[in-house]
């Protein structure tokens, strides 16, 4: 039964070029259809072979089916052969589940639009290069998906093309995006030269096999977190993804919340073995993770417009899956992904729910007082917000969780481990501060609406309105398969469901009474959090503004987002459009234009001067011919 | 006798060419090419072809160059042509005609070994006549539709014109 | 037996001053005539090589030759007339429409 898996990416692909050839001809009620079809479809494969991964035995992993031999040059070999385990079926799941929901969910979003087609082509089109990447069973094909969501990514951001700064904001995540891809494209060169192949089965002999030293494996596996970096929006290539808000909310659900920004993290615990050799770089991996993690926690406290604070969030969330992966707990950062997926597409399309009835403001100082007329916008973002600040019984609560224990554990063998577990600790205080500030901010407190916003106010239609509440559903529920070891290991489905794939590390252990105090540290701040954002916005408003007053230059560089965009603006970019023009002006107009035109010239010069040899006489013509004969004997005579 | 025979028509015919090439009026240029074929005939009738030698007088002397002596009259240029205006090609002429004359002479020095067979051969018109209709079929009749074809094509050509 | 030698010598001299003449002069009939010239010259040789091989195929060529240039010889003057016609000159410094 799991046979078929090889089918999950096609379907859409299918899909998408029916859409791109026939798309306008079309009616639109049909294209939504299909493009809904073709990723519900692949969602039923994937649970049919997911629960076909349960009765194989764990000898057989993974499942692979080679489609095609793509490049053969000699020693270097690349199939198009894509695989099944227990991680890649996590992912597929996620990408297909939370992706039909959310196609779902656009029918209604983008209702109005007039690139519909275009839309659902290009989703379609997303989802088959996610999960090209993430049935990917070797390195090269990964990286093809890899490209194609960054593809996507830019298609969706620059949807509205017209309006200049999301034509820019896609022009920036592409860019941005490829400076990562050079670190990747050097690790996967240095895999290529000392292990010969891509694929990850060969790579996972050669490394537990011993063939690569720790060196090699820390310089692979770093050059592979600049390029994760660059697709998860960790530092220093974060800078794409607040931008990429222009987007249509759909968009941001599914590509910057649920799966393409994950797709680094993916590709971490698909190289789990590299980075568990390498302890330096996993150290690395957590280090960013962390201080990415507190850093974009700060910057969504003072951001206005309701997407930025998720956007922020985002990166700030997935800092926390790689510190997952960097201590050692890569299931446990999968794990994290996996609820994020639920709980931040949820906040994101809410968030979209909350803008359609507002007619399109996102400035929440606009808002305030909406619960009264969203009763269920408001009731399955408030989960949401919930599920993140990680409150104990929600899912994100059980996924932050197993992180952090992990990483306190790991200070038994160096500190550097509990300064993750304080940064990942300050993190969670934020992270319920800002979520819970954006809450109060949108639907507690005085109604700041504009009112001639206010006359439309509408509930969202029902089908918008309905994946919110699966959604919503899922973010409490799905948590419940991944629960603290300490409540007994057997109740780790999902770590256990993992196992064939993550090797995992030295088992850890700390004692009961240990586990239960980080447990309990973990609800505590996460009230904490709220209680303050509580104080903050509903009993006290004005402290906020005094705070700001008091601190300015804090505030001003949390606002500003620390003006990283301004420095990289001054540092890279306009150096670099400067060099293009000066090289554009002497290189491109002066000697390729130069080469080219002075070919033509030289031709008419040379054609000029031929034509006075056609003088239209005969006689000419003749002594031009026996001056031929004459040179031509002599030559064959002499 | 023979070598006499043969210098004689040969410094005929060359003496007739280089009249041809002196003399600026058509009707001399032509009576010299007559002098000038007929001395090639007599040439052939010297390498035993004594059929062509007479076919050669007949057709060329006889037909072709009256064709020729009836254009000149038609045309009927009453002032001469001028002679070259540019200099520079009738210094140049004999230049060329030596170099020409000296090459062509080295490209053809591999015939002048050759061994000549001294029987006579059978060049008689019955003997032609048998190889043209066996060997030389083909090549007979293409050429015969060539006539046909330049007959009609030069009838066409001067006819055009009066029908308007 | 007169050795071939001479003839194809005469040959090769006829054929140059034929050339020759092609390039000095200047009316269309007068270069048309010294074509039948190299023509000729052509012929002799063929003849030559027939009798020092002993073979009659020479001679069945010059035949032909001959005849086709008869043939060309009628054309070529139908041609020049009506060049005549039209241009009122045959000198052919003036036949220069395929100039440049």
């Amino acid at each position: 039964m799991t046979e078929i898996f090889w089918l999950i990416p096609f379907i859409p692909a299918a899909s998408t070029l029916i859409l791109a050839v026939f798309g306008k001809k079309l009616p639109k009620k049909y294209v939504s259809f299909q493009a809904c079809l073709a990723v519900f479809a692949s969602f039923v494969i994937s649970a049919i072979s997911a629960v076909g991964l349960l009765q194989t035995a764990h000898g057989n992993y993974p499942l692979v089916k080679n489609l095609f031999s793509w490049i053969q040059a000699g020693s270097f070999q690349v199939n198009l052969s894509l695989m099944f385990d227990p991680l890649s079926a996590v992912m597929a799941l996620v990408v297909s589940g939370v992706g039909f929901i959310i196609h779902v969910y656009s029918i209604g979003y983008m209702a109005d639009d007039e690139g519909y087609t275009r839309y659902f082509t290009y989703l379609n089109l997303f989802t088959f290069s996610m999960l090209i990447l993430v049935m990917a069973s070797n390195l090269i094909l990964m990286f093809v998906g890899w490209e194609g969501v960054g593809l996507c990514s830019y298609l969706l951001i620059g949807f509205w093309f017209e309006k200049h700064s999301a034509a820019n904001a896609g022009k920036k995540a592409f860019i941005v995006n490829r400076i990562g891809d050079t670190g990747f494209l050097l690790g996967i060169l240095f895999i290529f030269i000392h292990i010969g192949s891509g694929e990850f089965t060969a790579i996972n002999e050669a490394i537990s096999g011993g063939a690569i030293s720790v060196g090699l494996a820390t310089l692979i596996a770093i050059l592979l977190f600049v390029g994760a970096t660059g697709k998860s929006a960790q530092i220093p290539l974060y800078v794409w993804l607040p931008d990429a808000m222009e987007g249509p909310t759909p968009v941001s659900a599914l590509i910057h919340a649920a799966t393409m920004v994950t797709a680094g993290v993916y590709m971490v615990c698909r190289m789990n073995l590299l980075y568990t050799l390498s302890e330096t770089a996993a150290q690395v991996v957590a280090l960013v993770g962390a201080i990415t993690a507190v850093y974009a926690a700060t910057m969504a406290l003072t951001q206005n417009d309701i997407k930025r604070v998720l956007a922020y969030s985002t990166i700030s969330q997935i800092g926390y899956m790689f510190i997952g992966c960097g201590v050692g707990a890569y299931a446990a950062g999968m794990f994290h992904l996996y609820t994020h997926a639920f709980f931040k597409s949820l906040l994101f399309l809410a968030a979209g729910s909350v803008m359609h009835a507002l007619s399109g403001e996102i400035n929440m100082k606009k808002m305030g007082g909406l619960r009264k007329y969203l009763p269920l916008t408001y009731p399955t973002f408030l989960i949401g917000a919930i599920a993140i600040a990680g409150v104990p019984f929600f899912s994100g609560f059980f996924s932050k969780d197993a992180i952090l224990t992990r990483a306190f554990a790991q200070g038994q063998y160096s500190a550097f481990y509990y300064f993750i577990w304080g940064l990942g600790i300050m993190g969670a205080v934020l992270t319920a501060l800002y979520m819970f500030r954006l809450i109060f901010l949108t639907f507690h407190g005085e109604e700041r609406l504009d009112p001639e916003v206010k006359k439309h106010i509408h509930e969202s239609p029902k089908i918008m309105t309905i994946p919110l509440v699966i959604l919503a559903f899922f973010s409490v529920g799905a948590g419940y398969i991944g629960l603290p070891v300490v409540l007994g290991e057997k109740l780790n489905f999902f770590g256990k469901f993992l196992e064939p794939v993550i090797k995992e590390v030295q088992e850890v252990h700390l004692s009961i009474q240990t586990e239960w105090m980080l447990i309990a540290i973990a609800a505590v701040v996460a009230f904490l959090g709220i209680f303050i954002a509580y104080v903050f916005y509903i009993r006290s408003p004005l402290i906020p503004r005094n705070l700001a007053t008091r601190f300015p230059t804090i505030y001003k560089l949390m606002f500003n987002k620390y003006y990283v965009d301004e420095i990289y603006n001054a540092v890279f970019v306009k150096p670099t459009i400067k060099g293009s023009e000066i090289i554009y002006d002497n290189f491109d107009l002066k000697v390729i234009d130069g080469a080219v035109n002075g070919a033509a010239t030289a031709t008419g010069f040379a054609g000029k001067i031929l034509s006075y040899f056609q003088s239209g006489l005969i006689k000419d013509y003749a002594l031009i011919f026996l001056l031929g004969v004459i040179i031509f004997l002599a030559y064959l005579l002499f | 006798m023979g070598y006499f025979l043969f210098f004689l028509l040969a410094a005929l015919t060359v003496g007739a060419v280089l009249g041809m090439i002196i003399s600026k009026n058509q009707a001399y240029n032509a009576i010299f090419l007559i002098l000038a074929f007929a001395c090639m005939g007599g040439l052939f009738a010297l390498l035993e072809a004594p059929f062509i030698a007479v076919v050669q007088i007949i057709i060329y002397a006889g037909a072709i160059m009256v064709l020729f002596i009836f254009v000149v009259m038609m045309i009927n240029v009453r002032s001469g042509i001028p002679a070259e205006k540019k200099k520079w090609i009738i210094y140049l002429s004999p230049v060329l005609a030596v170099v020409l004359i000296i090459e062509l002479i080295l490209s053809i020095k591999g015939a002048f070994t050759l061994p000549v067979s001294t029987a006579i051969i059978k060049a008689g018109p019955t003997d032609l006549g048998r190889l043209l209709f066996t060997k030389y079929l083909y090549h007979f009749e293409i050429t015969s539709i060539l006539i046909i074809a330049a007959l009609v094509g030069a009838i066409v050509l001067i006819k055009k014109k009066e029908k308007e | 037996m007169i050795p071939p030698n001479y003839f194809l010598i005469l040959s090769v001299v006829l054929f140059v001053l034929g050339a020759i003449a092609f390039f000095i002069k200047r009316d269309l009939i007068t270069m048309f005539m010294s074509i039948e010239i190299m023509l000729n010259a052509a012929n002799l040789a063929f003849i030559t090589f027939a009798r020092s091989a002993n073979s009659p195929d020479g001679q069945i060529i010059v035949f032909f030759i001959i005849t086709v240039a008869a043939a060309e010889a009628a054309v070529g003057l139908a041609i020049i007339l009506l060049i005549f016609r039209q241009k009122k000159t045959i000198k052919s410094e003036d036949m220069k429409l395929m100039k440049g």
